[in-house]
């Protein structure tokens, strides 16, 4: 049998990256980090354990932080994933956790980065006003060996404030989609 | 945060705007990073590339009696498969010869390309598979069918000492690698006729890197140029091109190494690899690129770590608590092979009276083979264990002459106008250790009063009242940064007028890009988005020692900031020509040179570097030698010594061994800071691995030396909760040996931590008389101390 046309191994998916509309044919076993990765060539998503412990690879679906290692390409059907390519404004401007991460050192080698990023972008979402240990909470599924998490966690707190501040650009913050939606689909 | 000024470069003639040394600028690297634009190693996609995946040997110990690649090789995708007997041909030689030099080793045992009829470790690569994807690699590495006849594997490195013992390697006749003294003064006769001495034993443990960047390689043959480029997760490019060249037996143009963007160092990306090896030479035969990245089981198999060693020690003192001298015996697990040397076992044995006056002393250190992955430096590289020793002994002192902790310590403390303080030890080169400059004491003092160290009895008899326990520890820490001899750094302007900067440093996540854009961008316009840095490419620059030791910014910057000085000199004679000025009325500002005061007189960096470049027939301007570029390599063979002290504020849940962080106060001096923002960045970081190596990590195998922490659930990394707020604060002592003052401060976080938390620890569970001797140390094993000794 030829495997290219086999339904059990591949599969079609349509699905939103980043604001896209992406219609794509998949190995049926491949993971969503590794179809962003290696398919779409959105490397921003990093792979550091492929075990679901260390959240490198963590990404947004339909809001929601989410390990890329652990989910297949196609349970991504029908959703909406954002990755950290697709967290700056389409102006190149950065997020306000970005631009944070930036000036309070929160990042070094970078590898843990994109995971911490979008982790934090659903947090800031559920709760604009974080105190530290709610970001520390947050952040205890995603391993960084460079920083000892300070910077991060005061890079948070800072964003939190910036969000917050009068004059405050309003950002297209992805909102959770709720159950009943996802059960329409 | 500084108590101490921060040190800014004097204002000078010719420099306008304000200096860059000293300043928190963002890091450059930081914008791509945080965009996703990021360029590791996995994401290089290259056309018609292929996927490794390598057939590893399951058993700490067998002989292979044959391998038959036959089912795997008929997989759709599959493209190749190599082993040591398809490889032998096209190998010089089938080592990897690295080791450091040393005068101690009793014998040599150099790691194999691809395992041929022996295998010494689990995770030791048998057989290369090439595929069109990993997943078939993966898939097809299953069914490579090797026949392993086990043989007898030792686990213990102390059990591999015993005469009736497995060897390590059947052939080897017994299982020690190395032995060696490091000795000064007389020890038998102070501890003849010391009034006290206190003995104890200490396993120390520490386990991977565990950087969340596994390794990984690509690589690409031109065969137009016959030439082979590797982009490879290391911390040391020419040194793997070296190897790769050894043994593939290739002269230097015809192998590049570059470095991506790395996903953290930590020590181990230092070793070159066989797996860089094969992919490189897999690459060469196949006639497609071929990429291999490392998952997270083979790091814990196959990536090198630091491990264990057992001390036996004892310390002499007299009755005011001064140490007269200190003595032991360390048993050091080595590893299957040498991948490094033996400058682990050296740096501990080294480390362990650097801070204090300790007028006798006397390490027997012996190195031992065990079938398991080679042991190489990780973050601290040996000197934390040095320190632990250290630190426990003198609270052991405290304890049994009952004084203070603290006191016992500012006893024995080198004073600060004993600076330079030549030692009586010897560096692994040969040369004498020379502490250069610090203030230990005072800045040991500033620690205990910024942790109210003289406030703690009463916060902790007010807990005990309530049934809580909390405790306090200390400990100091004294750390060779920067080795030399040297880093290689070219300042280069061109045409364009852009100042490239070329360096033989490497790049893992330090900030070094922008440490050195920072360094020469002071000398030349002070404009950091004129600078552009290549680091990490064996093009670039011809020779290069690459990150390790808290080295980049002592040894690169050191180069750097001459090499920009010998540019900037040319730049403004040249101007001073081509403008008709003085020297002294010029000034280079972003990109250009102007004339003081008269802004319509000015040249581009760019024309000068143009003018400097030559015109057939015509004089070069100013009589200068043709170019504007300066290479330098400051030659730096002393260490600078970084030292701080760390104070440790805890409560142990006496019910559960569970530990819980109060304060954490880290007073350092890394002599003059550069970028005070990476300075914090690099010592967070180091001491959550050092609260790592206290609590967490344990690398563990079984009594066949099967690992058995293989992924990150069962090996534990400290994560964001269990983290305490770090309280960092900064003394700058300029080290006079290098023209920037500056200090390492890579490992610097990690080395105080192991002995500050154990001795807060102790301290805690003082009503159950506690002894804790070990690191880690779990809250279950925690808990059975306190239990062992509970009253009824």
């Amino acid at each position: 049998m030829d495997a290219s046309t086999d339904n059990t191994t591949r599969r079609r998916i349509a699905l939103t990256v980043n604001g896209r509309t992406v219609e794509a044919e998949v190995e049926v076993r491949h993971t969503l980090a590794d179809f962003l990765r290696h398919q779409l060539e959105l490397t921003g998503t990093h792979l550091g354990c492929e075990h679901g412990v260390c959240g490198a690879c963590t990404v947004l679906v339909d809001g929601r932080s989410t390990r890329g290692c652990l989910m297949l390409a196609v349970q991504a059907n029908g959703c909406t994933v954002t990755t950290v390519e697709g967290l700056a404004a389409a102006d190149g401007t950065l997020h306000p956790l970005q631009q944070a991460f930036k000036d309070h050192h929160g990042l070094q080698c970078g590898f843990c980065t994109p995971g911490m990023l979008t982790t934090l972008v659903e947090l800031l979402a559920d709760n604009p006003q974080p105190a530290e240990h709610e970001v520390r909470v947050a952040i205890s599924g995603n391993l960084c060996r460079c920083t000892g998490y300070q910077a991060i966690v005061d890079a948070t707190l800072a964003a939190a404030r910036a969000m917050q501040a009068p004059g405050a650009a309003q950002r297209p913050v992805e909102a959770p989609v709720l159950p009943a939606a996802r059960a329409a689909r | 945060m500084s108590l101490a000024a921060p040190i800014i470069s004097p204002a000078r003639p010719g420099r306008s705007g304000e200096t860059l040394i000293g300043k928190s600028v963002p890091r450059l690297e930081d914008d791509a990073l945080l965009r996703g634009q990021g360029r590791y190693v996995d994401d290089i996609h290259l056309p018609g590339m292929l996927q490794a995946a390598f057939v590893r040997s399951p058993h700490a110990h067998a002989a292979i009696r044959r391998i038959d690649a036959s089912a795997a090789l008929a997989m759709p995708g599959v493209r190749a498969v190599y082993t040591s007997e398809d490889f032998s041909p096209h190998l010089v030689t089938d080592r990897l010869v690295v080791g450091l030099p040393s005068s101690h080793y009793k014998q040599d045992h150099h790691r194999q390309v691809l395992a041929a009829d022996e295998t010494v470790h689990v995770g030791e690569p048998v057989a290369i598979v090439l595929a069109d994807s990993r997943y078939l690699a993966e898939d097809a590495a299953m069914m490579v069918e090797v026949e392993f006849d086990p043989l007898p594997a030792v686990s213990d490195c102390r059990a591999a000492l015993a005469r009736e013992a497995p060897l390590v390697h059947r052939e080897s006749p017994h299982n020690l690698l190395a032995e060696f003294d490091m000795t000064y003064g007389d020890t038998a006769r102070v501890f003849a006729e010391a009034k006290h001495v206190f003995r104890e034993s200490f396993w120390q443990h520490r386990g991977g890197s565990h950087s969340i960047e596994c390794r990984g390689c690509v690589a690409r043959h031109d065969a137009m140029e016959d030439r082979t480029t590797l982009w490879t997760s290391t911390q040391m490019p020419h040194a793997a091109m070296r190897v790769i060249c050894e043994i593939l037996g290739l002269h230097e143009r015809q192998i590049r190494v570059v470095m991506p963007d790395v996903g953290g160092g930590f020590g181990p990306k230092l070793v070159t690899y066989p797996e860089e090896v094969c992919v490189t030479l897999a690459a060469r035969l196949c006639g497609h690129p071929v990429k291999w990245i490392e998952d997270r089981r083979e790091h814990f198999i196959a990536t090198t770590q630091e491990r264990d060693q057992y001390w036996e020690t004892e310390i002499a003192v007299d009755d005011e608590g001064h140490v007269l001298g200190i003595r032991g015996d360390i048993v050091h697990d080595h590893g299957a092979y040498t991948a490094r040397g033996i400058n682990l076992a050296h740096n501990s044995a080294e480390n362990v009276p650097l801070g204090y006056e300790v007028p006798n002393y006397a390490m027997h250190v012996k190195v031992v083979l065990t079938n398991k992955v080679p042991v190489t430096p990780v973050r601290g590289a040996g000197h934390p264990q040095g320190t632990f020793v250290m630190e426990r002994l003198l609270d052991r002192v405290a304890r049994e002459l009952g004084l203070d902790r603290a006191e016992v310590r500012r006893r024995n403390m080198i004073a600060a106008d004993r600076m330079p303080y030549r030692t009586q030890l010897k560096a692994r080169g040969g040369q004498w250790v020379t502490l250069d400059s610090g203030d230990f004491p005072g800045c040991m003092a500033e620690a205990l009063e910024r942790a109210d160290w003289a406030g703690f009895p009463a916060r902790q008899a007010k807990a005990l009242a309530e049934g809580r326990y909390l405790g306090i520890g200390v400990s100091n820490f004294v750390k060779g940064t920067g080795r030399g001899p040297f880093e290689s750094v070219t300042v280069r302007i061109g045409p364009s007028g852009k100042v490239q900067v070329l360096a033989g440093a490497a790049a893992i996540g330090q900030g070094t890009r922008t440490m050195l854009s920072q360094v020469v961008a002071e000398q030349l316009g002070r404009d950091l988005s004129n600078i552009t840095v290549t680091t990490g490419d064996t093009d670039a620059t011809v020779m290069g020692l690459g990150a390790s030791n808290s080295r980049q910014t002592v040894v690169a910057g050191s180069s750097a900031h001459v090499a920009a000085q010998t540019v900037r000199a040319k730049v403004l004679k040249v101007a001073a020509t081509l403008l008709k000025a003085a020297e002294a009325e010029l000034e280079i500002v972003g990109a250009e040179v102007l004339v003081n005061g008269q802004p319509a007189r000015r040249i581009a960096l760019g024309s000068i570097a143009r003018a400097l470049a030559g015109t057939a027939g015509y004089t070069l301007p100013g009589g200068v030698a043709p170019g504007l570029e300066a290479t330098e390599q400051v030659i730096i063979d002393d260490m600078a010594f970084s030292n701080g002290t760390a104070v440790v504020e805890l409560e142990v849940d006496a019910e559960t061994g569970g530990v819980h962080f109060h304060r954490l106060v880290f007073v350092h001096d890394a002599g003059r800071m550069l970028n005070p923002m990476i300075v914090d960045g690099q010592l967070a970081g180091g001491i959550a691995h050092g609260i790592g190596n206290a609590l967490f990590e344990w690398m563990g195998y079984d009594e066949n030396a099967q690992p058995v922490t293989t992924n990150l659930g069962e090996y534990l990394l400290v994560t964001s909760t269990e983290m305490p707020r770090m309280e960092l604060f900064h003394r700058e002592t300029p080290t006079p040996i290098n023209p920037l003052g500056v200090k390492g401060v890579g490992e610097c976080g990690v080395i105080p931590m192991t002995p500050a938390i154990m001795s807060a620890l102790e301290d805690a569970l003082s009503p159950f008389d506690v002894r804790i001797n070990q690191t880690p140390i779990s809250p279950a094993q925690l808990y059975a101390l306190i239990a062992a000794n509970a009253k009824p």
